[in-house]
């Protein structure tokens, strides 16, 4: 029986453990890395491999500088408060020389901007929108991944090529998937003026009722059908699209959902046919991914994700701005980051000087199910670089800093 | 719409209804009997899921294997339940009302964290259900057979319950302790044993609800967050301890969802409305509606009296100025002495101090519990924000405007809410407080939608943190001392009063509503100043200062230090904050953590932080006495 | 009965389709103790609540020193100087004895609104006197919520008087306390009403605290009234001893 005194002493034991654990070696350099690890899971577990094996294979070969680093990683709760603060503390305590991570748009714009005001780099890793680099884009903050509008033109040339006439459209209610139905309608119809959205369906993230949202788009009879969903939404919309029969006849192009984050859950129930964006990991036979795929494969016993080549690579990002800058100096690292090159698991990317998005391309292709596992079949990879606005178009975007 | 469109989206609608009835027919079980808000009753769904799925795995794709595994993973999620009740819960029935709130809380935590460990980030897509895996042609259209299923498993346990509640001596002693605890312990009623078979039952449907959406949801650790807020709902617009009532609620928010998406959008007047991101919302606006129509939900009845097992609340003790004074000299020192990341923590624990005080005042001395309290805080955040971003008004302006607009919105939403009372009361406030986060988060022109708003920086002359912090401490430190001081006014001590006894406040002429009302205001003006300087010391705003999180935070920081203590709320913030962040910095599975810490706590004091911590000094000077 | 304080007349009262109380008329008048008296369920509750303003009559006329008051809300009676117990002690218990007292008086000078000035500094004396009359000035500072149940009866009977009422309406305020303590509370109440002049109507169940204290007696049955007279007159009515089969002595 436990007694209070028990509990008590206990707790003591406990809360002093928790609160008083070993303190790091101080000589590396450290980078401070924030995330909302416990609100999205499923993609940053991959993620923060990929920041392990990335920092081991740079120790490995003698640091930067000639200096080890140090990855410092704190949860952001996916909130921008709590993220601002988290940030705080890995400037002011942990003394980081800048800052790398987040995943939501929301939080990734909230550091991008305490970014600013204070006057450091950050490289944002996952976020997806659009807006961190062009509408509220400053002149810390860079952006690795490849973005909604990025990712959205990708799919345009066969979207076009296809000439369906009817559009129906469905994303989750939030920046994403608002701002991926925006790129869609304004690129295709820029292509192809008699299109017409015949449906739009906004369910909020995490709680589609994919039943009615699959019967109302067919109810509006499309041909083809434009999809930001992802994750648990997707999941259930495939599974109840199939079951009603919209996808018959109708081609669909959803957005991420090559990625095997997402893919691999749908098992052999993957949706045949439709036109992703995405990360077909084993078929990928270039010599630097596959020296990433063969030392990731080593080190976890795991395949990679799209997660796994977003945080390797940002980390990569982080060192070659800091041996180009040849100092931890922000105005030196910022310098070094605008224009910076380096090559990824995807090749070489360079993080242009007009807006601080990188060239990161993505894999599109159309799903198909071998083994009771979904994968792309007949992928392309399209580099970053093409699937761009003009130079002008991004100026007139961004803000003048 | 066509004819055939509207009876399969009804259709739809009824099918989404059936789980969602009968998690809500397990939560309004519990509540009624034990008056717990079982928070926690939504990892009991997500485990459901879990569950089922590891057994279908487990028991082979048949139908038999199906069905066994449906039934056994509610049995289980029933066993989990019992283990919750025994081993947390039972210690705690005497303490003050709606602590048992932080208990369930820490297990939602606790099971989240579990099922991280156990089956992993990855969602899980389950298969469908053997022999009902295709569709039925229904004018037409095709509709999932599995969901046809559905739609007729919600009545049939609708009768189930219904037949165990009036035909059974179980059902008998349920019915009784809904309508009044006490009686149940005065017919000789083995209070204990009841209350482990009614967390039982509960849970059961809670498993149950979740083992049968497996073919139509993936296994994910979004789901527990996702369903509890819509089971609360269900509940209370069915009216509390209804179950028929909370499955008429389920038809109707079922329904109402499924037409809102089968409309999508229209264009009326040349203003396109999307119904489809009415979804986000649609079942706060019908519980605002319901409750504003009928107090206590479609089929409740007026709530018996609601401290029933709690001891009656012990008085206020008045603040000391001497260790006031103490604690503002020590709060001033700390930046000369701390680096600068604990100042910037203690602008974050003073921001979330005003927050919690001021919902103490409304919940404690008040008697009006709110679970939608970040409406103000988040108001006040986003008023700040946009005075000086949109309007162009100076920082310093914008920060002292900001809690009169949080005031104005208490206006409008109190006058509404002081006309319930108890859980229906904090219900319509979470409404509010829904229906302000889905504005808030659909505006993308005026409040930046779902981003939020950036780049709102205090004056250069506020720009150093410790300044800032200053600034926060006097404004926060301010509005605290305000309202301890208006606590011992009279027209503090008439709230008190009418929490105590509304018959006799109003039998001595005082009026009671207009005295909530005015406490509404006044404590939504302070939560929308602690929501103001939050917001300038972060630099950015986003819908997440009004989300259900930020009040749930709130509650759980008054809760823990103690709601019948004055000081208790500080202490709760600044324990809860500090905590969390160094538990989160430190630990993988910080969130198991956070709950294990939470659950000690729940144990070892069960009159909150603050509340033990004095009764162990009591003991302590009566043993050397 | 120019004089009467309280002036009930054909008060109707039904409950769907029962009749709760019937036409019934009485009249208080200053310094009298009027007991209303019944079986259970014989309407004196509902006849209660019409009178207090928590339920509104179906007919009749209810006048308070010849001021009609139907419709008004409880509070808005209690302003008219009308002071009232409860059948179960309605007190607040977080306060003590002396703030309960001094909450009313408050309430009564209108001064409850204040934010800032601090509760309890004013009306100490009128609280103390009260509290004196009542025999409870040695626990003023005890909490309620710890009171034993006659002296919360006690601290309820100061707080009806805080308002200096015309009319005191108590409803059973002897339940649930001991024999000798009922008859206690109720001599004081007397004494009280007849000192200050106040109209006491009380319903209550023990009958030896109506026969020894109430100067007046109606007795309803089923919503009527079936009697009413001194105590002596009341004992001897044999439509009274019918309905209390002779359960009285």
């Amino acid at each position: 029986m436990l007694t209070r005194n028990n509990l008590l002493a206990g707790t003591a034991a406990l809360v002093a453990l928790a609160l008083f654990g070993p303190a790091g070696a101080q000589t590396p350099i450290k980078i401070g890395e924030l995330n909302s690890y416990k609100v999205f899971p499923a993609f940053l577990e991959p993620y923060k491999k990929g920041i392990e094996l990335a920092v081991e294979e740079v120790n490995a070969a003698g640091g930067v500088l000639g200096r080890k680093i140090e990855v410092i990683s704190r949860d952001d709760n996916g909130n921008p408060g709590d993220a601002v603060r988290v940030a705080e503390e890995l400037l002011s305590r942990e003394q980081v020389s800048f800052l790398i991570g987040t995943f939501p748009s929301n939080v990734g714009l909230a550091v991008a901007d305490f970014a600013k005001q204070r006057k450091v780099l950050f490289i944002a890793a996952e976020p997806l929108t659009d807006k961190i680099v062009w509408d509220s884009g400053n002149a810390y903050t860079f952006r690795l991944r490849t973005s909604t509008y990025m990712q959205t033109a990708m799919l345009i040339p066969d979207a076009v090529k296809l000439k369906k006439k009817r559009w129906a459209i469905v994303y989750p209610n939030y920046e994403y998937g608002q701002s991926a139905t925006a790129a869609f309608k304004k690129l295709l119809k820029e292509k192809q003026p008699d299109v017409e959205f015949v449906a739009e369906q906004a369910p909020p993230l995490g709680k589609i009722d994919a039943g009615a949202v699959a019967q109302a788009l067919a109810d509006a009879k499309p041909d083809a059908i434009f999809s930001s969903l992802f994750g648990a939404d997707l999941a259930k919309f495939v599974r109840e699209g199939q079951t009603r029969g919209l996808f018959k006849g109708v081609e669909v192009f959803n957005l991420l959902a090559g990625e095997p984050e997402y893919l691999d859950p749908l098992k052999e129930e993957a949706p045949e046919g439709w036109y992703v964006t995405g990360y077909p990991w084993s078929e990928i036979k270039t010599p630097e991914h596959t020296k990433f795929l063969t030392a990731y494969q080593a080190k976890f016993k795991d395949y990679p994700r799209l997660g796994s080549v977003v945080g390797y690579s940002t980390v990569m990002s982080a060192v070659e701005a800091i041996k180009k800058a040849g100092s931890l100096d922000q105005d030196k690292l910022i310098a070094a980051a605008s224009g910076l090159k380096l090559m990824t698991p995807f090749g070489m990317v360079e993080y242009r000087p007009i807006d601080h998005q990188s060239t990161m391309g993505a894999y599109v292709g159309r799903i198909a199910v071998k083994d009771g596992k979904g994968y792309m079949k007949g992928w392309r990879f399209v580099d970053g670089k093409d699937a761009l606005p003009s130079d002008a178009e991004v100026l007139k975007m961004r803000p003048k800093n | 719409m066509t004819f055939s469109s509207i009876i399969i989206q009804l259709l739809n609608g009824l099918a989404a209804a059936s789980s969602l009835f009968l998690v809500s027919a397990g939560l309004s079980l519990i509540f009624g009997v034990t008056r717990i808000v079982n928070f926690a009753h939504g990892s009991l769904y997500m485990l459901g899921l879990y569950g089922a799925y590891s057994l279908i795995e487990a028991l082979g794709r048949t139908p038999i294997g199906f069905w066994s595994a449906v039934i056994l993973a509610a049995l289980a999620v029933g066993l989990v339940g019992i283990v919750i009740e025994v081993l947390i819960l039972r210690r705690i029935y005497r303490a003050p009302e709606l602590f048992q709130l932080l208990a369930t809380f820490a297990v939602v935590l606790v099971i989240k964290d579990i099922a991280l460990f156990t089956w992993g980030a990855e969602d899980l897509v389950g298969p469908r259900a053997p022999g009902l895996s295709m569709a039925v042609e229904i004018l037409g259209k095709c509709i999932p057979a599995y969901d046809l299923l559905l739609i007729a498993i919600g009545p049939v346990v609708l009768g189930a319950v219904w037949l165990l509640l009036t035909r059974t001596r179980w059902g008998a002693l349920v019915r009784a302790a809904t309508q009044d605890r006490e009686m149940v312990g005065a017919l000789g009623v083995d209070q204990a044993k009841l209350f482990t078979s009614v967390f039982f039952v509960g849970s059961v449907l809670a498993g149950l609800g979740g083992a049968l959406q497996i073919p139509r949801e993936p296994a994910n650790l979004e789901l527990d967050l996702a369903i509890i807020a819509d089971a609360f709902v269900i509940t209370v617009v069915g009216g509390l301890g209804s179950i028929t009532g909370a499955f008429l609620a389920a038809v109707i928010i079922g329904v109402a969802k499924a037409f809102c998406i089968g409309i999508g959008t229209v264009t009326w007047f040349g203003f396109e409305i999307s119904f489809s991101k009415l979804t986000l919302v649609v079942e706060f606006l019908i519980m605002a509606i319901v409750l504003v129509a009928r107090p206590y939900g479609l089929l409740g009845k007026p709530q018996a009296v609601q401290r029933i097992a709690a001891d009656p609340v012990p008085p206020l003790t008045a603040p000391s100025w001497k260790v006031a004074l103490v604690w503002v000299v020590l709060l001033l020192g700390v930046p000369l002495v701390a680096d600068r990341y604990i100042t910037i923590m203690l602008t974050d624990i003073v921001c979330f101090a005003l927050f919690a005080v001021s919902l103490h005042f409304i919940m404690g001395p008040a008697g009006m519990v709110s679970f939608g309290h970040a409406a103000y805080f988040g108001l006040g955040a986003y008023a700040g924000g946009l005075l000086f971003k949109r309007a162009g008004l100076p920082m310093e302006a914008a920060l002292l405007l900001a809690p009169l607009c949080a005031g104005a919105f208490a206006v409008v939403y109190g006058w509404f809410c002081v006309r319930l009372s108890g859980v229906y009361l904090a219900m319509l406030t979470l409404a509010f407080a829904q229906i302000s986060w889905s504005i808030v988060f659909q505006w993308d022109s005026f409040t930046g939608g779902s981003n939020g708003v950036f780049g709102i920086w205090p004056s250069a002359w506020l720009a150093d943190k410790t300044t800032y912090y200053y600034l926060a401490l006097a404004c926060c430190g301010t509005g605290i001392a305000l309202l301890w001081r208006v606590l011992f006014s009279p027209f503090g001590a008439a709230l008190r009063a009418g929490r105590d006894s509304p018959l006799r406040a109003e039998a001595i002429g005082i009026d009671l509503r207009g005295f909530q009302w005015a406490a509404f205001v006044l404590v939504g003006a302070l939560a929308g100043l602690a929501g103001s300087v939050y917001a300038f010391s972060k630099g950015s705003i986003s819908p997440s200062t009004i989300s259900i999180g930020q009040s749930t935070d709130g509650l759980i920081m008054v809760l823990l230090g103690g709601v019948e203590t004055l000081t208790g709320p500080v202490v709760g913030a600044a324990v809860y904050t500090w905590v969390r962040d160094a538990v989160a910095r430190h630990t993988e599975f910080w969130r198991a953590v956070m709950g294990c810490i939470i659950l000690l706590i729940v144990l070892l004091f069960p009159q909150g932080l603050v509340g033990g911590l004095k009764a162990l000094f009591l003991r302590w000077k009566e043993q050397r006495a | 009965m120019s004089d009467a304080v309280l002036q009930v007349e054909g008060l109707h009262k039904a409950f769907g389709g029962v009749q709760a109380v019937a036409d019934v008329s009485f009249a208080v008048s200053a310094g009298e103790m009027l007991a209303l008296i019944g079986p259970n369920g014989a309407g004196k509750s509902t006849c209660f609540n019409m009178l207090n303003g928590q339920l509104a009559p179906d007919l009749g006329i209810v006048r308070l020193s010849g001021r009609d008051i139907v419709g008004l809300r409880p509070r808005a009676i209690w302003r008219l100087g009308v002071g009232r117990t409860f059948q179960i002690t309605a007190t607040f218990a977080s306060l003590s004895v002396r703030e309960n007292v001094q909450m009313a008086l408050y309430s009564y000078a209108g001064k409850l609104r204040s934010m800032l000035s601090r509760f309890g500094a004013a009306f100490r004396p009128e609280a103390d006197a009260l509290l004196t009359q009542v025999g409870m000035l040695d626990q003023a500072e005890r909490t309620c919520g710890v009171l034993a149940y006659g002296d919360l009866k006690r601290v309820e009977l100061a707080m009806a008087l805080a308002n200096d009422p015309r009319l005191l309406l108590m409803d059973e305020p002897t339940a649930g306390m001991a024999p000798r303590e009922r008859v206690e509370l109720m001599e004081l109440t007397a004494t009280l009403a007849r000192q200050r002049n106040i109209a006491v109507l009380f319903t209550e169940h023990d009958m030896d605290v109506v026969f020894s204290q109430a100067d007046r007696i109606i007795v309803l049955d089923r919503g009527q009234l079936i009697a009413g007279g001194t105590p002596a007159e009341v004992r001897a009515n044999p439509n009274v001893r019918a309905v209390y089969l002779g359960s009285m002595h």
